[in-house]
């Protein structure tokens, strides 16, 4: 019988075969992240709990997993973005290149600037293009050659062509696709080493989502991506490894995030390892 | 990008103290002081002079004695006259601005098409926009006419006729506040009524104004608050001379006026005359202070119940 | 078998005639403030028109209604005006700033700060008055100068330049400030280059605002030495008197043309208030941002 989930895995099974062949073994894998035993509460409450795991050199890694079970917290962890909330505590390690990111007198200036983030909402400042593009070199000192590198990030992010006559105009007159886009642009113009991007495409049409896949596939050459998102066909699109996060529930009732399971995507959707993954991925729930 | 650690060796921290950002904490916090800085100055101002006064004059004489003649020889003490005033002229004041003051935000809440609306709100923010110069005015040179014209005897100067234009300045700001309070109170209630038949008049009487009544007291305590402290109105209009009477057809001197009529003159420092703007500031700025802060606590239990 | 509409209303025609006065009574409440709103303007126009002319702008007070003017007054006005202006906005948007971004709402003392603007707001202005005399004028002896004066209003206008400022801040998303921060800006660096450009329409609407409420004030300055009688246009560190303060003067005295010249310079002070809030209220619809 073929339901509804068989088909969309038969979609993405000839992709997954391919990718199979191409993720070279765990030695020849650079470690960028090694995150030990990290754990995140908001005023007490824990939000996860108990994650490790690596993520590796220009590959796309994606965080997968039902709402609620605290993807975006973790991948808020990298670039010290937790820090904005009042009340927010970080146990355990994430070591960046063998640096602990949570070490004393780490600078969170610092650390953003080497690792950059895509938000879920297209949220571009109320400037013109260029302004958007140039604000991080801008802040952070890098002011020679703005043009250039203005002109570069938005070709990288496969904005250039569009808006090369009109860098003047006001980022919010671009479509919602065009302004993820421009924040990717924006975000790539301080050459960072690692992209963070928090369901990068959920607000974005199906048209736009293939795009911003097919850049998530191109920019994998320099960059090391990592991606949450709740869209599981998404990750199996493309991600090279993937990450399942699921909830547990504690003794008085609270939701703790768990990291359920981590492997190659190939691996993940069609011989998953736990019994939850398993549910998770053919749909069962969540 | 593989070559970049190769050149810059990897190093999160920062490769100097911030110092600007420390140094633009501290100036915000100055600017923030200046606020702190002015309620010491205010209870100084006030305080100090008035102890000073209250060792010369009887703490007891001044709050309970009947005859307010600082200036005089022998002088007198006794600030209930110009409490009296103030009282008597809020008094008038509310006769108009609470009522008419509710009826406004009844009609602005209940009533009122929006579109209506967004257009009245605004031009009764005009009336409370009005410099008060400028009601005194009017209400010694048209008010006060108009009152004799009806047959009132009241003289060039009233408590009436100076609370009455002092009810229609504060009108907008019991209105204003009412009307927030009554448009927090959830659409459900209202539906609920009128699901039942009700009529407008039955909701907005028996639900809406019930539902908003500690953001409607507030503002009722609020623009009494302001009548208390609000000067030119009454300095032109009601009187110069301290008067403990209830008839409002009468002049009567306030305790703002008061303050401001020594103060503009050039009593020598230091004299007991001169002490006595600071121990009437005093008094004046607890009452309206205690006032402010049940206020405030009104609203906010408003605002807790529904946001 | 007809439930009448009139069984379904609980109280019949009776119930219908208390709505209606009721109704008559909401209308009268907002004809009461709007009709003493046209009575006053209709009346100080009519009576004052004829005399707001180039003696009244320009000439000097006197004793002699018919060249008197109010030319010091007005120029004082102004000279406050810029005054307030110059000192109130650093002081307010840096307290909004302070409040808004850098301030932890869960310390004492910073909720301890809210509380107290909110309670200067509602402060009489004779008060701010008193403390000018106090500090200023007698205490570390400014003297009874415009400077003083233009402290003062700054004290008694500066918590509603502070809300203001506030509400302008806090209407900047916050996935903005996140963006900004992701990039590697410092906290500052987020507040001027994003927070404060996007709030800068509703901080100038509210500061303008604030402005003429300042302006329009005379109890303060009457403290703090705006003397009725000044015949001599005002410098800074001068003397002064100030366009409401020689209204309430032209008031005080009984001869009619007094009151007609001061019903001139109402006018003119209105027409000043309300260009003022025109202006803002044209600020705010120009430049709002809705985010």
């Amino acid at each position: 019988m073929v339901t509804a989930t068989s088909v969309t895995m038969a979609d993405v099974s000839i992709n997954l075969a391919e990718r199979e062949q191409q993720l070279p073994p765990k030695e020849f894998r650079e470690v960028v992240f090694d995150v030990n035993d990290l754990g995140v509460s908001y005023n007490g409450n824990q939000a996860l709990q108990g994650v490790s795991l690596e993520i590796y050199r220009n590959f796309v890694t994606a965080f997968i997993g039902p709402s609620g079970c605290g993807k975006s917290t973790f991948i808020r962890c990298f670039n010290h973005l937790n820090a904005l909330i009042p009340g927010a505590v970080v146990e355990g390690t994430i070591l960046y290149h063998g640096e602990d990111l949570y070490g004393a007198h780490v600078d969170p200036v610092e650390v953003r600037k080497r690792i950059g983030m895509v938000f879920q909402k297209p949220n571009p400042f109320p400037k013109s293009i260029y302004d958007n593009v140039a604000f991080g070199p801008r802040v952070l000192g890098m002011t020679d050659g703005l043009d250039e590198r203005v002109e570069r990030a938005l070709e990288q992010a496969a904005l250039w062509d569009e808006v090369k006559d009109r860098l003047k105009a006001s980022a919010l007159s671009l479509s919602g696709g065009q302004q993820q886009r421009l924040c990717i642009a924006r975000c790539l113009a301080v050459e960072p080493e690692v992209i963070l991007m928090d369901e990068p495409a959920s607000a974005l049409d199906p048209i736009a989502t293939t795009r911003i896949e097919d850049l998530m596939h191109d920019l994998k050459r320099d960059y090391t991506i990592v991606v949450v998102t709740h869209n599981m066909q998404q990750a199996a699109r493309v991600a090279d490894l993937t990450a399942f996060f699921s909830i547990t529930r504690g003794a008085e009732g609270q939701r703790t995030g768990i990291l359920v399971e981590y492997d190659a995507t190939s691996k993940i959707f069609t011989q998953p390892f736990d019994k939850r993954t398993e549910d998770y991925v053919t749909g069962r729930f969540g | 990008m593989a070559t970049r650690e190769a050149i810059a060796p990897l190093r999160l921290r920062a490769s100097r103290r911030r110092w600007g950002e420390d140094v633009v904490k501290v100036v915000l916090a100055l600017c923030a002081f200046v606020s702190v800085a002015t309620t010491v100055g205010i209870v100084v101002a006030l305080f100090e002079p008035a102890i000073e006064f209250f060792r010369d004059v009887s703490i007891v004489d001044f709050l309970t004695g009947a005859d307010w003649a600082p200036l005089f020889e022998p002088a007198s003490f006794g600030v209930l006259p110009l409490v009296a005033g103030t009282l008597l002229v809020t008094a008038c004041a509310c006769l108009v601005c609470v009522p008419f003051g509710l009826g406004a935000a009844i009609y602005l809440s209940e009533y009122a098409q929006r579109r209506t609306r967004r257009i009245l709100k605004p031009m009764l923010e005009i009336l409370a926009g009005i410099p008060t110069v400028v009601y005194g005015y009017f209400a010694l040179t048209f008010v006060t006419p108009r009152l004799q014209e009806i047959g009132l005897p009241v003289g060039v100067f009233s408590a009436l006729s100076a609370g009455l234009v002092m009810g229609v300045m504060l009108l907008p700001t019991v209105a204003s506040i009412s009307e927030d309070s009554m448009a927090a109170v959830p659409r459900e209630l209202r539906d609920g009524a009128y699901a039942l038949g009700s009529t407008r008049f039955q909701v907005s009487t028996l639900i809406v104004v019930p539902a908003a009544i500690s953001g409607i007291i507030a503002s009722f305590v609020l623009a009494i608050s302001r009548a208390v402290g609000e000067t030119m109105i009454v300095l032109i209009a009601a009187g110069g001379q301290p008067n403990w009477t209830w008839n409002p057809l009468e002049a009567v001197q306030t305790m703002t006026a008061f303050i401001a009529s020594v103060g503009q003159g050039d009593v020598a420092t230091g004299t007991t005359a001169y002490k006595t703007i600071f121990a009437v500031g005093a008094t004046l700025f607890v009452m309206t202070l205690v006032m402010n802060l049940v206020a405030i606590r009104l609203v906010r239990r408003f605002r807790e119940v529904y946001e | 078998m007809s439930v009448s509409a009139g069984r379904l209303r609980s109280d019949g025609p009776r119930g219908r005639w208390s709505g209606r006065a009721f109704y008559g009574f909401l209308l009268f409440s907002l004809v009461i403030g709007f009709s003493t709103l046209g009575a006053l303007v209709l009346q100080v126009v009519l009576k004052g028109y004829k005399w707001v002319d180039l003696v009244l702008l320009f000439e000097p007070p006197s004793a002699e209604p018919l060249i008197a003017g109010a030319e010091p007054a007005i120029l004082a006005t102004i000279y406050l005006g810029v005054l307030l202006l110059l000192f109130t906005v650093p002081l307010g948007v840096g307290t909004a700033i302070y409040l808004e971004e850098y301030a932890d709402r869960d310390r004492w003392y910073n909720r301890l700060l809210e509380v107290n603007i909110q309670n200067l707001a509602a402060v009489p202005s004779i008060v701010y008055g008193i403390l000018g005399l106090a500090f200023l004028v007698r205490g570390i002896g400014l003297g009874r100068v415009l400077l003083a004066g233009a402290m003062i209003l700054t004290l008694l206008v500066l918590p509603t330049v502070i809300i203001a400022a506030r509400e302008a801040i806090r209407a900047v998303p916050d996935s903005i400030r996140q963006a900004a921060y992701a990039l590697g800006a410092t906290k500052w660096q987020v507040v001027w280059r994003q927070v404060l450009p996007a709030a800068t329409p509703g901080i100038a609407t509210g500061s303008i605002l604030a402005l003429s409420r300042g302006l329009g004030e005379t109890a303060p300055l009457l403290l703090v030495g705006a003397l009725t009688y000044v015949s001599f246009n005002p410098t800074i560190l001068g003397e002064f008197t100030a366009l409401p303060v020689q209204i309430y003067q032209w008031v005080a005295r009984p001869q009619e043309e007094f009151r007609v010249l001061a019903a001139s310079g109402i006018i003119v002070l209105l027409a000043i208030l309300l260009t003022l809030n025109a202006f803002a209220i044209w600020l705010r619809n120009r430049y709002e941002r809705r985010w």
